[in-house]
């Protein structure tokens, strides 16, 4: 697992670069959360920038993880979520619900799909 | 008491995709990315996160020497499991001084496996004491590695001194059907614990 950065950019831009210097996201996204966009937010994501767009891309059809978001980018986490909960905001991605933290009955119900799942498999 | 008969699966409309996520821990080279490999739909990603950035307030990059900042790795792969539900796998970076990372990857999940290779089971330690530490319910599981010593599981035990509470058990991280039920495992345990300190009163455990 080897893959080495393929963008061009390389490590001649700073990783924070593309964010404009912020490091702190709007807001706190789970790194297995979970985020769609439809072809009418992929199409409008072209006007929000390079890497936003792609973003939007990899999200199409497909609902896809901030931490695939990140692997399927070669951005570094940190640059992946300030990007995404950006775009949170600007409506350019839906934001699905990680796993709740809390309430016993909706945590046992996830778990108890979650064990059913594996059991199928 | 297992849960044998429990099965609330089916669709949840207009709620959207619910993720949860598993934690696969253990020393270097000890078969996580296998692991993970044998039953994720994906081949294993890798993501990256930059420790100065990051690790601020948390961890001091200057003590790392030589490096203004370090990037630390971690393996990932998915299981979809319905249209609304997605398992992410997560893998511990290997060095137990990115705390920072294990911080991120545990919060919210489900629970843990911590995979134990016996010719090297002080390992295992590292992640024993902070899944202990952070109150999330883990489970062992003695990777078989050919060659290797064969011991029994209160052998292990014993040598980890982990409690008669935690699952112990056997598996081959390369094979799928043994890969599942160590997760099976985890989310039997993780539902006894969470059954359990409800019904004596204590909040939700999450990481």
């Amino acid at each position: 697992m080897d893959q080495r950065r393929v963008d061009p950019r390389g490590a001649l831009v700073r990783p924070y670069a593309v964010t404009r210097g912020r490091t702190e996201p709007r807001q706190d996204i789970a790194l297995e959360a979970v985020l769609t966009a439809s072809p009418t937010q992929v199409a409008e994501s072209r006007f929000a920038g390079h890497d936003k767009h792609r973003i939007a891309t990899v999200c199409e059809g497909r609902a896809q993880s901030l931490a695939e978001i990140a692997a399927y980018t070669r951005m570094p986490l940190g640059v992946a979520r300030v990007l995404v909960a950006d775009m949170v905001t600007e409506s350019l991605l839906t934001l699905h619900t990680a796993a709740p933290a809390e309430g016993f009955e909706e945590r046992m119900e996830l778990l108890g799909r979650v064990l059913s799942g594996l059991r199928r498999l | 008491m297992d849960f044998a008969g429990y099965d609330p699966a089916g669709g949840r409309p207009g709620r959207g995709i619910v993720s949860a996520k598993i934690v696969v821990a253990g020393g270097f080279g000890v078969g996580k990315t296998t692991l993970v490999g044998a039953i994720s739909e994906i081949t294993p990603l890798t993501t990256e996160a930059l420790m100065t950035a990051a690790g601020v307030g948390i961890d001091d990059p200057s003590k790392v020497p030589g490096k203004e900042t370090t990037t630390v790795a971690m393996d990932f792969g998915r299981i979809t499991m319905a249209q609304d539900l997605i398992l992410y796998l997560f893998g511990t970076p290997g060095q137990t001084r990115f705390w920072f990372m294990w911080d991120e990857i545990i919060r919210g999940a489900v629970g843990a496996a911590v995979l134990v290779d016996t010719r090297r089971i002080t390992d295992a330690f590292a992640p024993l004491d902070y899944f202990e530490n952070r109150n999330l319910p883990y489970v062992v599981a003695l990777n078989r590695f050919d060659g290797a010593p064969q011991y029994e599981a209160e052998e292990v035990r014993e040598a980890l001194a982990i409690s008669s509470q935690v699952p112990l058990v056997m598996t081959d991280a390369r094979h799928r059907d043994s890969v599942k039920q160590v997760l099976v495992t985890v989310v039997e345990h993780a539902m006894l614990r969470l059954q359990s300190e409800h019904g004596r009163g204590f909040p939700t455990p999450v990481g």
